[in-house]
């Protein structure tokens, strides 16, 4: 299959969780949002290690090239979890305090 | 290596020191001789002794440049902490963790001043960006910290989203993750046709990394979030971590101009002229001061960015270090006089020069700095930067813009001063020790000698 159909899924991927953080108002649904947009990148990187090892193997039958792109999903899964582990703790937090996730909520600060 | 396996380890040492210990002088003390390690370690490297000595694979090359600015980064965090440490420990009960979290925020600047690729640039972001978001919503009851961590923290994730995105085309397009772009076929010069893989994802690396520094039209989140936190973490997020920000943002495109030619400077000038533009006439209009040093955190980016714009010229990549260090010291030194106050509109200010005199010299010399009026560190911070974009060429226009912009500063910055000075009131203060300022005093004094004799700093980049 030619990269450019991995390339238009990760990008309708990409747009997808773009146009969901700038529309909907839940911060939970923002927040997966946020995680489909990491997750078509990670799918993009494997399909580009792909290709790259590909064409590596031409020149070289041994060629270990595009083997990065897939660590690099890894330290993506990493800092992933990371930031969800956070950034959970904050909408509780925030639940806590106003019982609600909704994000119309942060428009106090601009008076 | 040293600074970034030291200070993760000093990170979970202050949270050990957390059960061991609810002492808040104790947990406060114990930080500040955990950042001076952190500096010995780090200068102990730039004289080439290495308490480890790992193969990274060239995933990190540490530069005396890097590791000096480190121990600007370092020196600032230590003056951070003996003048505003106890203001930390008032902020909530968790007084270990909030020192934890600086110092995995100091292991993240340690990355991002020696990475080498795009791979440890993203770590080192995310290393300095999670723990801030924390940091942003330390105060738990408070509606406005909440808020500002949780926009902090949706924006944050969302332009490290862009950054990922742009950092996987950049790889599509190059198949390499390093800082120099190479391709199967060679080194990518501006002579061979460039893949639209690589333009496009250097386009949203440059709009992530201008997020991070809050350089416009991505820095809609800074006054809000800036506002919001605690203003201790304010203080701590607008010096250190937002020079840090911009080490990394000239550190990895200070080779992309090679790539894209001369059109490149056309984003960079939309960028530097709205930044400038939106962070002066904004903060204008600010009542309170807190917000109007959010806003005129925006504005100094502005001017960091003219490093970027000279592009690897030797007297602008001075002239960063030398901003880094004048802009930090100073804005720590007028956060310290803010988080005093119990009134941070501008009337609380009245009169302060009255009741507090020492407070008040402090918060002139410091706002004097971040306005650049000589005699201070931030004259020669501004004279630096602006000969650099001078020597890179073609950029008068862009100069004379600052330079009409840093005079719009003075406005704002003004007054204040003449709130202090001027105006008659009687400003509620919490207890002041004469052990703060001492301390005080002394960040004056450091800011007129920088603003004297910048090379006393500048030459130890060379020594």
């Amino acid at each position: 299959m030619p990269i450019q159909y991995y390339i238009y899924l990760c990008l309708a991927l990409f747009s997808i969780g773009i146009i969901g953080v700038l529309t909907r108002r839940n911060a939970i649904i923002v927040f997966m949002c946020i995680e489909l947009m990491l997750n078509a990148v990670n799918l993009l990187l494997v399909a580009f290690s792909k290709v790259h090892n590909t064409m590596a193997l031409a020149g070289d039958k041994t060629s270990m090239a595009g083997i990065e792109a897939q660590l690099f999903v890894f330290f993506i899964m990493v800092v992933a979890a990371a930031e969800v582990s956070v950034g959970l703790a904050i909408i509780v937090m925030m639940y806590r305090n106003v019982h609600s996730v909704d994000i119309n909520f942060l428009n106090r600060l601009k008076n | 290596m040293n600074a970034i396996i030291v200070s993760a380890l000093l990170g979970v040492v202050m949270m050990f020191s957390g059960i061991f210990t609810t002492n808040k002088s104790l947990i406060k003390n114990i930080a500040a001789v955990g950042v001076l390690v952190l500096l010995a370690a780090n200068l102990m490297e730039m004289y080439d002794l290495f308490a480890f000595d790992i193969n990274t694979h060239d995933l990190i090359v540490t530069q005396r440049y890097g590791l000096f600015f480190n121990s600007i980064a370092y020196l600032a965090t230590f003056i951070y902490i003996v003048l505003s440490g106890n203001d930390i420990t008032e902020v909530g009960v968790n007084v270990a963790e909030y020192f934890a979290l600086i110092f995995f925020v100091l292991c993240g600047v340690a990355i991002l001043s020696s990475f080498n690729g795009l791979l440890m640039l993203f770590i080192g972001v995310e290393i300095l960006s999670i723990p801030l978001y924390i940091l942003t919503g330390s105060d738990k009851r408070n509606l406005k910290s909440n808020e500002a961590s949780l926009k902090y923290f949706l924006m944050g994730s969302f332009s490290t989203g862009i950054m990922l995105m742009g950092i996987a085309l950049i790889y599509g397009g190059t198949g390499s993750f390093g800082m120099v772009h190479t391709t199967l076929r060679g080194v990518v010069t501006a002579s061979q046709p460039v893949s639209y893989l690589l333009v496009a994802g250097l386009l949203l690396l440059f709009a992530s990394m201008s997020f991070k520094v809050s350089a416009a039209p991505f820095h809609f989140w800074t006054p809000d979030v800036y506002d919001g936190a605690p203003s201790v973490f304010t203080s701590f997020m607008s010096t250190i971590v937002k020079a840090a920000g911009m080490i990394a943002f000239i550190r990895v495109f200070e080779n992309q101009f090679t790539v894209l030619g001369p059109t490149w400077r056309i984003i960079v000038d939309f960028v530097i002229v709205s930044t400038l533009l939106i962070g002066n006439i904004t903060a204008v209009f600010q009542q309170s001061v807190k917000r109007m040093l959010a806003y005129s955190s925006i504005a100094q980016a502005g001017f960091m960015l003219f490093a970027l714009y000279a592009n690897n010229t030797e007297i602008a990549k001075e002239g960063i270090l030398l901003y880094a260090a004048a802009y930090s010291i100073a804005t720590i030194g007028i956060f310290a006089v803010l988080i005093k106050l119990h009134d941070y509109t501008l009337d609380g200010f009245n009169g302060l020069a009255k009741k507090e005199p020492v407070l008040a010299f402090t918060a002139t010399v410091s706002l004097l700095s971040l306005s650049g009026i000589p005699l201070t560190a931030g004259f020669f911070a501004k004279y630096y930067v602006l000969a650099g974009a001078m020597q890179a060429g073609g950029a008068l226009w862009l100069i004379i813009v600052a330079v009409l912009l840093a005079a719009v500063s003075v406005y704002y910055y003004f007054r204040v001063i003449q709130a202090m000075y001027f105006k008659s009131g009687d400003p509620q203060t919490l207890p002041i020790t004469s052990g703060f300022k001492g301390v005080l005093i002394a960040v004056a004094a450091l800011i007129i000698l920088l603003g004297i004799w910048p090379s006393v700093l500048l030459s130890w980049l060379y020594f």
